[in-house]
Protein backbone atom coordinates (compact mmCIF):
# COMPACT_ATOMS: atom_id res chain seq x y z
CA UNK A 1 0.00 0.00 0.00
CA UNK A 2 1.61 2.79 -0.91
CA UNK A 3 2.01 5.70 1.40
CA UNK A 4 2.45 3.88 4.72
CA UNK A 5 5.66 4.22 6.45
CA UNK A 6 7.10 1.35 8.27
CA UNK A 7 6.03 0.92 11.72
CA UNK A 8 9.23 2.40 13.37
CA UNK A 9 9.82 5.90 15.84
CA UNK A 10 9.14 8.84 13.61
CA UNK A 11 12.41 11.26 13.04
CA UNK A 12 12.19 14.47 15.41
CA UNK A 13 13.63 16.13 12.66
CA UNK A 14 12.02 19.65 11.30
CA UNK A 15 11.97 17.90 7.89
CA UNK A 16 9.99 14.53 9.78
CA UNK A 17 6.37 14.14 9.36
CA UNK A 18 3.75 16.37 11.54
CA UNK A 19 1.83 13.53 12.69
CA UNK A 20 2.37 9.87 13.26
CA UNK A 21 0.56 6.90 14.01
CA UNK A 22 1.55 3.74 15.57
CA UNK A 23 -0.76 1.09 15.82
CA UNK A 24 -3.10 3.12 17.93
CA UNK A 25 -6.29 1.29 18.84
CA UNK A 26 -9.10 3.10 20.83
CA UNK A 27 -11.57 1.15 22.77
CA UNK A 28 -15.11 3.11 24.38
CA UNK A 29 -16.94 0.86 27.22
CA UNK A 30 -15.07 -2.13 26.12
CA UNK A 31 -15.71 -1.90 22.15
CA UNK A 32 -12.24 -1.48 20.34
CA UNK A 33 -13.23 1.45 17.65
CA UNK A 34 -9.87 1.38 15.85
CA UNK A 35 -7.64 -1.71 15.21
CA UNK A 36 -4.47 -0.54 15.10
CA UNK A 37 -4.27 2.66 12.50
CA UNK A 38 -0.89 3.81 11.33
CA UNK A 39 -0.09 6.59 9.32
CA UNK A 40 1.56 10.00 8.97
CA UNK A 41 1.44 12.93 7.88
CA UNK A 42 3.63 15.39 6.53
CA UNK A 43 4.25 19.18 7.31
CA UNK A 44 2.29 21.25 4.96
CA UNK A 45 0.46 18.23 3.80
CA UNK A 46 -3.78 18.13 3.31
CA UNK A 47 -4.90 14.89 4.65
CA UNK A 48 -8.32 13.60 4.21
CA UNK A 49 -9.89 10.99 6.06
CA UNK A 50 -13.07 9.59 4.38
CA UNK A 51 -15.04 6.98 5.59
CA UNK A 52 -18.64 5.94 5.78
CA UNK A 53 -21.36 6.42 9.06
CA UNK A 54 -19.24 4.81 11.95
CA UNK A 55 -16.39 3.73 10.26
CA UNK A 56 -14.29 5.09 13.32
CA UNK A 57 -13.39 8.60 11.23
CA UNK A 58 -14.44 10.82 13.85
CA UNK A 59 -13.05 9.12 16.87
CA UNK A 60 -10.03 8.97 14.86
CA UNK A 61 -9.94 12.28 14.58
CA UNK A 62 -10.97 12.66 18.12
CA UNK A 63 -7.50 10.99 19.34
CA UNK A 64 -5.37 13.04 17.26
CA UNK A 65 -6.64 16.03 18.77
CA UNK A 66 -5.91 13.93 22.06
CA UNK A 67 -9.96 13.97 23.34
CA UNK A 68 -9.19 9.86 22.85
CA UNK A 69 -6.75 8.62 24.58
CA UNK A 70 -5.78 5.06 22.88
CA UNK A 71 -5.74 2.50 24.39
CA UNK A 72 -2.57 0.92 23.09
CA UNK A 73 -0.33 2.51 20.12
CA UNK A 74 1.51 6.03 19.45
CA UNK A 75 0.42 9.33 18.47
CA UNK A 76 3.07 11.44 17.92
CA UNK A 77 2.48 15.39 16.87
CA UNK A 78 5.08 17.99 16.41
CA UNK A 79 7.79 15.14 17.21
CA UNK A 80 6.14 14.21 20.69
CA UNK A 81 4.38 11.73 21.78
CA UNK A 82 1.15 12.62 22.60
CA UNK A 83 0.15 10.05 25.03
CA UNK A 84 3.46 9.92 27.13
CA UNK A 85 4.05 13.65 27.76
CA UNK A 86 2.85 15.81 31.29
CA UNK A 87 -0.19 17.71 30.86
CA UNK A 88 1.70 21.08 30.38
CA UNK A 89 3.82 19.35 27.58
CA UNK A 90 0.56 18.00 25.49
CA UNK A 91 -1.45 21.85 26.64
CA UNK A 92 1.57 23.47 24.76
CA UNK A 93 1.28 20.96 21.66
CA UNK A 94 -2.53 22.05 21.89
CA UNK A 95 -1.98 25.45 21.46
CA UNK A 96 -0.39 24.66 18.37
CA UNK A 97 -3.44 22.94 16.95
CA UNK A 98 -6.54 23.99 15.68
CA UNK A 99 -9.98 22.37 15.36
CA UNK A 100 -12.87 23.47 13.66
CA UNK A 101 -15.85 21.10 15.20
CA UNK A 102 -18.63 19.79 13.29
CA UNK A 103 -21.22 21.68 14.64
CA UNK A 104 -18.77 25.08 15.32
CA UNK A 105 -19.08 23.91 18.86
CA UNK A 106 -18.68 28.20 19.16
CA UNK A 107 -19.84 28.84 23.08
CA UNK A 108 -22.72 30.81 23.15
CA UNK A 109 -22.70 32.90 25.76
CA UNK A 110 -19.80 34.90 24.09
CA UNK A 111 -19.65 37.09 20.97
CA UNK A 112 -18.28 36.10 17.90
CA UNK A 113 -15.31 38.29 18.55
CA UNK A 114 -14.71 36.99 22.26
CA UNK A 115 -15.27 33.18 21.27
CA UNK A 116 -12.22 34.25 18.68
CA UNK A 117 -10.31 36.14 21.70
CA UNK A 118 -10.94 33.61 23.91
CA UNK A 119 -7.26 31.68 23.32
CA UNK A 120 -5.43 34.48 22.96
CA UNK A 121 -6.59 35.83 26.05
CA UNK A 122 -5.85 32.78 28.08
CA UNK A 123 -2.57 31.80 26.61
CA UNK A 124 -0.76 35.30 25.77
CA UNK A 125 -0.55 38.35 27.78
CA UNK A 126 -1.22 40.71 24.52
CA UNK A 127 -3.30 43.79 25.44
CA UNK A 128 -6.64 44.07 24.59
CA UNK A 129 -5.76 46.45 21.64
CA UNK A 130 -3.82 44.00 20.21
CA UNK A 131 -6.59 41.03 20.85
CA UNK A 132 -9.09 43.56 19.05
CA UNK A 133 -6.45 43.63 15.82
CA UNK A 134 -5.93 40.11 15.49
CA UNK A 135 -9.92 39.06 15.93
CA UNK A 136 -10.59 41.43 13.18
CA UNK A 137 -7.81 40.12 11.25
CA UNK A 138 -9.00 36.47 12.00
CA UNK A 139 -12.36 37.17 11.15
CA UNK A 140 -11.82 39.04 7.85
CA UNK A 141 -9.48 35.57 6.88
CA UNK A 142 -12.86 34.01 6.87
CA UNK A 143 -15.00 36.22 5.15
CA UNK A 144 -16.70 37.11 8.24
CA UNK A 145 -15.38 41.07 8.96
CA UNK A 146 -18.08 42.97 10.73
CA UNK A 147 -19.56 40.37 12.95
CA UNK A 148 -17.64 40.94 16.12
CA UNK A 149 -20.53 41.84 17.97
CA UNK A 150 -22.66 39.56 16.80
CA UNK A 151 -24.24 36.31 19.32
CA UNK A 152 -23.65 32.40 17.52
CA UNK A 153 -27.16 32.10 17.67
CA UNK A 154 -27.77 34.69 15.37
CA UNK A 155 -25.53 33.74 12.37
CA UNK A 156 -26.17 30.66 9.78
CA UNK A 157 -24.42 27.14 9.69
CA UNK A 158 -21.96 28.25 7.17
CA UNK A 159 -20.99 31.55 9.10
CA UNK A 160 -20.98 29.76 12.86
CA UNK A 161 -18.31 27.22 10.41
CA UNK A 162 -16.40 30.31 9.23
CA UNK A 163 -16.05 31.63 13.04
CA UNK A 164 -14.77 27.93 14.13
CA UNK A 165 -12.47 28.35 11.79
CA UNK A 166 -11.38 32.07 13.08
CA UNK A 167 -11.10 30.88 16.46
CA UNK A 168 -9.03 27.56 15.04
CA UNK A 169 -6.76 30.20 13.71
CA UNK A 170 -6.15 32.36 16.18
CA UNK A 171 -3.16 30.85 17.76
CA UNK A 172 -1.06 30.70 14.39
CA UNK A 173 -1.63 26.79 14.33
CA UNK A 174 0.78 24.88 12.83
CA UNK A 175 -1.78 22.29 12.31
CA UNK A 176 -5.48 22.74 11.90
CA UNK A 177 -8.14 19.89 12.00
CA UNK A 178 -11.70 19.63 10.54
CA UNK A 179 -14.50 17.62 11.24
CA UNK A 180 -16.83 17.56 8.35
CA UNK A 181 -16.61 20.81 7.56
CA UNK A 182 -19.65 20.72 4.53
CA UNK A 183 -21.53 18.83 6.19
CA UNK A 184 -25.40 20.08 6.59
CA UNK A 185 -24.51 23.36 4.41
CA UNK A 186 -25.42 23.52 0.78
CA UNK A 187 -23.46 23.48 -1.80
CA UNK A 188 -22.57 26.60 -2.55
CA UNK A 189 -21.21 27.54 1.08
CA UNK A 190 -19.76 24.54 1.33
CA UNK A 191 -17.67 25.31 -1.36
CA UNK A 192 -16.64 28.21 -0.10
CA UNK A 193 -15.66 26.44 2.95
CA UNK A 194 -14.04 23.72 0.37
CA UNK A 195 -12.12 27.33 -0.89
CA UNK A 196 -11.09 28.56 2.75
CA UNK A 197 -9.22 25.24 3.27
CA UNK A 198 -7.32 25.62 -0.12
CA UNK A 199 -6.70 29.31 0.59
CA UNK A 200 -5.27 28.59 3.83
CA UNK A 201 -2.67 25.91 2.83
CA UNK A 202 -1.65 27.85 0.27
CA UNK A 203 -1.19 31.20 2.10
CA UNK A 204 -0.03 29.65 5.22
CA UNK A 205 1.32 26.50 4.62
CA UNK A 206 -0.24 24.73 7.46
CA UNK A 207 -0.82 21.25 7.84
CA UNK A 208 -4.10 20.17 7.64
CA UNK A 209 -6.16 17.54 8.55
CA UNK A 210 -9.93 16.82 6.94
CA UNK A 211 -12.28 14.28 8.22
CA UNK A 212 -15.41 14.00 5.66
CA UNK A 213 -17.38 11.91 3.71
CA UNK A 214 -17.89 14.35 0.80
CA UNK A 215 -16.24 13.28 -2.04
CA UNK A 216 -16.27 15.81 -4.42
CA UNK A 217 -14.59 18.06 -1.72
CA UNK A 218 -12.35 15.74 -1.04
CA UNK A 219 -10.98 15.13 -4.21
CA UNK A 220 -10.48 19.08 -4.33
CA UNK A 221 -8.88 20.01 -1.10
CA UNK A 222 -6.74 16.48 -0.38
CA UNK A 223 -2.93 15.91 -0.88
CA UNK A 224 -3.61 12.42 0.09
CA UNK A 225 -6.21 10.52 1.57
CA UNK A 226 -6.68 7.85 3.65
CA UNK A 227 -9.59 5.77 3.59
CA UNK A 228 -11.28 4.67 7.11
CA UNK A 229 -13.49 1.75 7.10
CA UNK A 230 -14.69 -0.71 10.22
CA UNK A 231 -11.92 0.96 12.21
CA UNK A 232 -9.38 -0.03 9.93
CA UNK A 233 -7.02 1.76 7.05
CA UNK A 234 -8.18 0.31 4.13
CA UNK A 235 -6.14 2.27 1.71
CA UNK A 236 -3.97 5.37 1.67
CA UNK A 237 -2.54 7.35 -1.65
CA UNK A 238 -2.72 10.61 -3.44
CA UNK A 239 -5.95 11.48 -5.03
CA UNK A 240 -5.12 10.01 -8.43
CA UNK A 241 -3.91 6.71 -7.03
CA UNK A 242 -7.21 6.48 -4.92
CA UNK A 243 -9.38 7.30 -7.91
CA UNK A 244 -7.57 4.34 -10.25
CA UNK A 245 -7.57 2.41 -7.09
CA UNK A 246 -8.70 -1.22 -7.62
CA UNK A 247 -9.36 -1.92 -4.11
CA UNK A 248 -12.83 -3.21 -4.26
CA UNK A 249 -13.50 -1.05 -0.49
CA UNK A 250 -12.06 1.77 -2.40
CA UNK A 251 -13.87 1.37 -5.55
CA UNK A 252 -17.28 0.99 -4.17
CA UNK A 253 -16.79 4.00 -2.06
CA UNK A 254 -15.85 6.37 -4.90
CA UNK A 255 -18.28 4.58 -7.11
CA UNK A 256 -20.84 5.41 -4.32
CA UNK A 257 -22.06 1.81 -4.67
CA UNK A 258 -24.56 0.84 -2.01
CA UNK A 259 -23.92 -2.49 -0.09
CA UNK A 260 -25.32 -5.71 -1.77
CA UNK A 261 -29.06 -6.28 -0.18
CA UNK A 262 -28.95 -9.76 0.07
CA UNK A 263 -25.80 -10.40 1.16
CA UNK A 264 -26.41 -7.53 3.62
CA UNK A 265 -29.36 -9.91 5.23
CA UNK A 266 -27.36 -13.31 5.37
CA UNK A 267 -24.36 -10.86 6.83
CA UNK A 268 -26.67 -9.54 9.57
CA UNK A 269 -27.60 -12.99 10.76
CA UNK A 270 -24.13 -13.88 10.60
CA UNK A 271 -23.14 -11.44 12.14
CA UNK A 272 -26.28 -11.73 14.97
CA UNK A 273 -25.00 -15.33 15.42
CA UNK A 274 -21.40 -14.96 15.51
CA UNK A 275 -21.56 -11.96 17.82
CA UNK A 276 -24.48 -13.10 20.57
CA UNK A 277 -22.22 -15.41 22.85
CA UNK A 278 -19.34 -12.48 22.92
CA UNK A 279 -21.44 -9.79 23.92
CA UNK A 280 -23.32 -11.26 27.10
CA UNK A 281 -22.72 -14.69 28.04
CA UNK A 282 -26.01 -15.57 30.25
CA UNK A 283 -25.03 -15.68 33.71
CA UNK A 284 -25.03 -19.29 35.35
CA UNK A 285 -25.22 -16.99 38.97
CA UNK A 286 -29.07 -16.09 37.87
CA UNK A 287 -30.72 -19.22 37.87
CA UNK A 288 -29.48 -20.32 41.48
CA UNK B 1 -25.06 -14.53 45.47
CA UNK B 2 -26.54 -12.46 42.54
CA UNK B 3 -28.11 -9.80 45.52
CA UNK B 4 -24.70 -9.38 46.89
CA UNK B 5 -23.37 -8.60 43.51
CA UNK B 6 -26.05 -6.47 42.96
CA UNK B 7 -25.79 -4.46 46.56
CA UNK B 8 -21.98 -4.49 46.10
CA UNK B 9 -21.83 -3.27 42.42
CA UNK B 10 -24.67 -0.66 43.73
CA UNK B 11 -22.39 0.37 47.16
CA UNK B 12 -19.28 0.71 44.19
CA UNK B 13 -20.70 2.88 41.98
CA UNK B 14 -22.14 4.94 45.23
CA UNK B 15 -18.39 5.86 46.65
CA UNK B 16 -16.71 6.28 42.96
CA UNK B 17 -19.34 9.19 42.24
CA UNK B 18 -18.77 10.54 46.11
CA UNK B 19 -15.03 10.04 44.81
CA UNK B 20 -15.59 11.56 41.38
CA UNK B 21 -17.53 14.75 43.53
CA UNK B 22 -14.80 15.24 46.30
CA UNK B 23 -11.87 15.09 43.02
CA UNK B 24 -14.04 17.73 41.35
CA UNK B 25 -14.50 19.88 44.37
CA UNK B 26 -10.52 19.53 44.75
CA UNK B 27 -9.84 20.60 41.35
CA UNK B 28 -12.24 23.83 42.11
CA UNK B 29 -10.59 24.22 45.25
CA UNK B 30 -7.08 24.11 43.74
CA UNK B 31 -8.14 26.54 41.25
CA UNK B 32 -9.68 28.65 42.95
CA UNK B 33 -7.28 29.40 46.10
CA UNK B 34 -3.75 27.99 45.09
CA UNK B 35 -4.28 28.57 41.31
CA UNK B 36 -3.83 32.28 41.63
CA UNK B 37 -0.46 32.05 43.29
CA UNK B 38 0.63 29.55 40.46
CA UNK B 39 -0.06 32.93 38.04
CA UNK B 40 -3.48 31.07 36.94
CA UNK B 41 -5.86 33.93 37.64
CA UNK B 42 -9.48 33.30 38.36
CA UNK B 43 -11.83 34.09 35.89
CA UNK B 44 -13.57 36.85 38.57
CA UNK B 45 -15.61 38.55 36.31
CA UNK B 46 -17.40 35.38 35.87
CA UNK B 47 -17.39 34.93 39.21
CA UNK B 48 -19.33 38.08 40.10
CA UNK B 49 -21.70 37.31 37.06
CA UNK B 50 -22.09 33.66 39.08
CA UNK B 51 -23.12 35.61 41.74
CA UNK B 52 -25.31 38.01 40.73
CA UNK B 53 -27.03 35.28 39.23
CA UNK B 54 -27.15 32.21 41.63
CA UNK B 55 -27.10 34.61 44.80
CA UNK B 56 -28.63 38.13 44.58
CA UNK B 57 -31.19 37.39 42.01
CA UNK B 58 -32.47 34.33 44.27
CA UNK B 59 -32.95 36.64 47.15
CA UNK B 60 -36.70 37.52 46.15
CA UNK B 61 -37.92 34.11 45.88
CA UNK B 62 -35.46 32.70 48.97
CA UNK B 63 -37.50 36.10 51.17
CA UNK B 64 -40.58 35.06 50.71
CA UNK B 65 -39.86 31.15 50.99
CA UNK B 66 -38.30 31.43 54.43
CA UNK B 67 -40.66 34.35 55.77
CA UNK B 68 -43.52 31.61 54.96
CA UNK B 69 -41.51 28.91 56.93
CA UNK B 70 -40.75 31.43 59.76
CA UNK B 71 -44.45 32.24 59.83
CA UNK B 72 -45.48 28.40 59.81
CA UNK B 73 -42.69 27.21 62.57
CA UNK B 74 -44.17 30.25 64.86
CA UNK B 75 -47.57 28.56 64.13
CA UNK B 76 -46.59 25.21 64.97
CA UNK B 77 -44.39 25.80 67.89
CA UNK B 78 -47.29 27.94 68.82
CA UNK B 79 -49.98 24.77 68.87
CA UNK B 80 -47.66 22.67 71.25
CA UNK B 81 -46.55 26.04 73.71
CA UNK B 82 -49.84 27.27 74.22
CA UNK B 83 -50.58 24.35 76.43
CA UNK B 84 -48.23 25.14 78.95
CA UNK B 85 -48.53 28.84 78.67
CA UNK B 86 -45.30 29.56 77.50
CA UNK B 87 -46.22 31.43 74.18
CA UNK B 88 -43.52 33.90 74.74
CA UNK B 89 -40.72 31.24 74.10
CA UNK B 90 -42.37 31.28 70.25
CA UNK B 91 -39.74 33.99 69.48
CA UNK B 92 -36.27 31.56 70.29
CA UNK B 93 -38.06 28.69 68.87
CA UNK B 94 -38.34 30.12 65.62
CA UNK B 95 -34.89 31.94 65.84
CA UNK B 96 -33.32 28.64 66.63
CA UNK B 97 -34.58 26.57 64.32
CA UNK B 98 -34.21 28.98 61.56
CA UNK B 99 -30.63 29.45 62.07
CA UNK B 100 -29.72 25.98 63.09
CA UNK B 101 -31.48 23.80 60.65
CA UNK B 102 -34.40 25.26 58.08
CA UNK B 103 -32.35 28.18 57.12
CA UNK B 104 -29.43 26.91 55.65
CA UNK B 105 -31.45 23.74 54.13
CA UNK B 106 -34.28 25.71 52.66
CA UNK B 107 -31.56 28.46 51.21
CA UNK B 108 -29.59 25.18 49.69
CA UNK B 109 -33.16 23.71 48.27
CA UNK B 110 -33.88 26.98 46.70
CA UNK B 111 -30.25 27.27 45.59
CA UNK B 112 -30.50 23.39 44.13
CA UNK B 113 -33.90 24.61 42.22
CA UNK B 114 -32.41 27.87 40.54
CA UNK B 115 -29.08 26.97 40.15
CA UNK B 116 -28.15 23.51 40.65
CA UNK B 117 -30.12 22.61 37.76
CA UNK B 118 -28.53 25.41 36.00
CA UNK B 119 -25.37 24.06 36.15
CA UNK B 120 -26.07 20.94 35.30
CA UNK B 121 -28.02 22.21 32.17
CA UNK B 122 -25.25 25.11 31.35
CA UNK B 123 -22.55 22.42 31.30
CA UNK B 124 -24.64 19.60 29.92
CA UNK B 125 -25.78 21.23 26.90
CA UNK B 126 -22.08 22.76 26.47
CA UNK B 127 -20.95 19.10 26.56
CA UNK B 128 -23.68 18.10 23.96
CA UNK B 129 -22.59 20.53 21.67
CA UNK B 130 -18.79 19.72 21.57
CA UNK B 131 -17.98 23.23 23.81
CA UNK B 132 -15.82 21.62 25.94
CA UNK B 133 -13.95 19.46 23.62
CA UNK B 134 -13.33 22.83 22.17
CA UNK B 135 -11.90 24.09 25.26
CA UNK B 136 -9.93 21.15 25.86
CA UNK B 137 -8.63 21.24 22.06
CA UNK B 138 -7.63 25.05 23.06
CA UNK B 139 -5.52 24.16 26.09
CA UNK B 140 -8.20 25.41 28.31
CA UNK B 141 -9.16 23.36 31.04
CA UNK B 142 -12.88 22.87 31.28
CA UNK B 143 -12.84 22.59 35.60
CA UNK B 144 -11.05 26.01 35.84
CA UNK B 145 -12.77 28.03 33.01
CA UNK B 146 -16.61 26.68 34.56
CA UNK B 147 -16.29 24.94 37.17
CA UNK B 148 -13.94 26.99 39.61
CA UNK B 149 -16.37 30.38 39.35
CA UNK B 150 -19.14 28.75 39.92
CA UNK B 151 -17.52 26.88 42.61
CA UNK B 152 -16.28 30.39 44.41
CA UNK B 153 -19.38 31.90 43.73
CA UNK B 154 -21.61 29.57 45.46
CA UNK B 155 -19.38 29.10 48.43
CA UNK B 156 -19.40 32.84 48.83
CA UNK B 157 -23.29 33.24 48.01
CA UNK B 158 -24.57 30.48 50.16
CA UNK B 159 -23.65 31.85 53.58
CA UNK B 160 -24.64 35.09 52.59
CA UNK B 161 -28.02 33.95 51.22
CA UNK B 162 -28.16 31.94 54.76
CA UNK B 163 -28.28 34.86 56.73
CA UNK B 164 -31.06 36.71 55.07
CA UNK B 165 -33.47 33.33 55.01
CA UNK B 166 -32.58 33.51 59.01
CA UNK B 167 -33.68 36.97 59.37
CA UNK B 168 -36.53 36.69 56.96
CA UNK B 169 -37.94 33.50 58.84
CA UNK B 170 -37.39 35.61 61.91
CA UNK B 171 -39.58 38.38 60.71
CA UNK B 172 -41.97 35.98 59.19
CA UNK B 173 -42.67 34.59 62.88
CA UNK B 174 -42.56 38.07 63.97
CA UNK B 175 -45.60 38.66 62.23
CA UNK B 176 -47.10 35.42 64.39
CA UNK B 177 -45.96 36.75 67.39
CA UNK B 178 -47.23 40.16 67.06
CA UNK B 179 -50.53 39.68 66.13
CA UNK B 180 -51.35 36.45 68.37
CA UNK B 181 -48.78 36.14 71.09
CA UNK B 182 -48.65 40.09 72.46
CA UNK B 183 -45.10 40.85 71.55
CA UNK B 184 -44.05 44.13 69.89
CA UNK B 185 -42.02 44.20 67.02
CA UNK B 186 -38.97 45.37 69.03
CA UNK B 187 -39.82 43.10 72.18
CA UNK B 188 -39.99 40.16 69.22
CA UNK B 189 -37.13 40.51 67.46
CA UNK B 190 -35.19 41.60 71.16
CA UNK B 191 -36.66 38.14 72.16
CA UNK B 192 -35.27 36.36 69.29
CA UNK B 193 -31.48 38.12 69.73
CA UNK B 194 -31.45 37.03 72.95
CA UNK B 195 -32.02 33.31 72.19
CA UNK B 196 -29.56 32.85 69.60
CA UNK B 197 -25.78 32.35 70.69
CA UNK B 198 -23.13 32.90 67.96
CA UNK B 199 -22.87 29.22 67.87
CA UNK B 200 -26.03 28.52 66.18
CA UNK B 201 -25.45 30.83 63.76
CA UNK B 202 -21.88 30.13 62.77
CA UNK B 203 -23.20 25.92 62.53
CA UNK B 204 -25.62 27.04 60.21
CA UNK B 205 -23.51 29.12 58.15
CA UNK B 206 -20.67 26.22 58.47
CA UNK B 207 -23.20 23.65 56.91
CA UNK B 208 -24.52 26.74 53.94
CA UNK B 209 -20.64 26.56 53.29
CA UNK B 210 -20.53 22.84 52.80
CA UNK B 211 -24.10 23.06 50.92
CA UNK B 212 -22.85 25.47 48.31
CA UNK B 213 -19.55 22.81 47.83
CA UNK B 214 -22.10 19.77 47.29
CA UNK B 215 -24.34 22.01 45.12
CA UNK B 216 -21.92 23.02 42.69
CA UNK B 217 -19.72 19.67 42.79
CA UNK B 218 -22.90 17.74 41.63
CA UNK B 219 -24.63 20.00 39.61
CA UNK B 220 -20.70 20.47 37.17
CA UNK B 221 -20.52 16.50 37.59
CA UNK B 222 -23.76 15.69 36.04
CA UNK B 223 -23.07 18.52 33.46
CA UNK B 224 -19.95 17.16 32.36
CA UNK B 225 -20.87 13.23 32.33
CA UNK B 226 -24.24 14.32 30.59
CA UNK B 227 -23.93 11.90 27.16
CA UNK B 228 -25.00 12.47 23.65
CA UNK B 229 -28.03 14.02 22.43
CA UNK B 230 -30.48 16.89 23.97
CA UNK B 231 -32.73 14.46 25.91
CA UNK B 232 -29.62 13.84 28.48
CA UNK B 233 -29.31 16.84 29.21
CA UNK B 234 -32.87 16.90 30.32
CA UNK B 235 -31.63 14.01 32.25
CA UNK B 236 -28.31 15.63 33.79
CA UNK B 237 -30.41 18.08 35.11
CA UNK B 238 -33.08 16.00 36.66
CA UNK B 239 -30.36 13.90 38.30
CA UNK B 240 -28.26 17.22 39.38
CA UNK B 241 -31.39 18.04 41.19
CA UNK B 242 -31.95 14.50 43.10
CA UNK B 243 -28.94 14.27 43.64
CA UNK B 244 -28.66 17.23 45.31
CA UNK B 245 -31.20 17.26 47.58
CA UNK B 246 -30.18 13.79 48.92
CA UNK B 247 -26.74 14.54 49.36
CA UNK B 248 -27.36 17.90 50.85
CA UNK B 249 -29.52 16.41 53.33
CA UNK B 250 -27.22 14.05 53.89
CA UNK B 251 -24.10 16.02 54.67
CA UNK B 252 -26.82 18.11 57.56
CA UNK B 253 -26.93 15.17 58.88
CA UNK B 254 -23.26 14.55 59.20
CA UNK B 255 -22.90 17.93 60.29
CA UNK B 256 -25.51 18.09 62.71
CA UNK B 257 -24.38 15.38 64.26
CA UNK B 258 -21.00 16.50 64.43
CA UNK B 259 -22.00 19.35 66.33
CA UNK B 260 -24.30 18.00 68.59
CA UNK B 261 -21.33 16.10 70.03
CA UNK B 262 -19.17 18.84 69.68
CA UNK B 263 -21.73 21.07 72.15
CA UNK B 264 -22.03 18.01 74.15
CA UNK B 265 -18.88 18.36 75.94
Amino acid sequence: MPGIADPTRPSVSLDGPMISLREVRVSYTGREILHGITFDVQRGETLVILGGSGSGKSTLLRTLVGLEKPSSGEVWIAGKNFSAISETERDDIRKKIGMSFQGGALFGSMTVGENVALPLREHTKLEESTIDIMVRLKLDQVGLSGYEQYMPSQLSGGMKKRAAVARALAMDPEILFFDEPSAGLDPIIAAGIDQLILDLKQAFRMTIIVVTHELASAFLIADRMVLINKGDVVAMGTVKEMQNSTHPRVRQFMDRVPEPAVAQELDYLQMLTEQQPRQGSPSPGKSR
Amino acid sequence: MEFARKVGAAVINALSYLGSLAALAGRAAFAAFIGPFLGRPVRFQSAVEQAMEAGVRALPILSLITFFIGLILALQSAYELKRFGALNYVASAVAISMSRELGPLITAIVVIGRSGSAFAAEIGTMKVSEEIDALETMAIDPVHFLVTPKFIAMVFMLPCLTIWANSMGILGGSLFGVLQADFTWTRYIHASLEALFLRDVVTGLIKSFMFGVTITAVGCLEGLSTGGGAEQVGRSTTRAVVVSIFLVILVDLVFTTLFFFLGAH
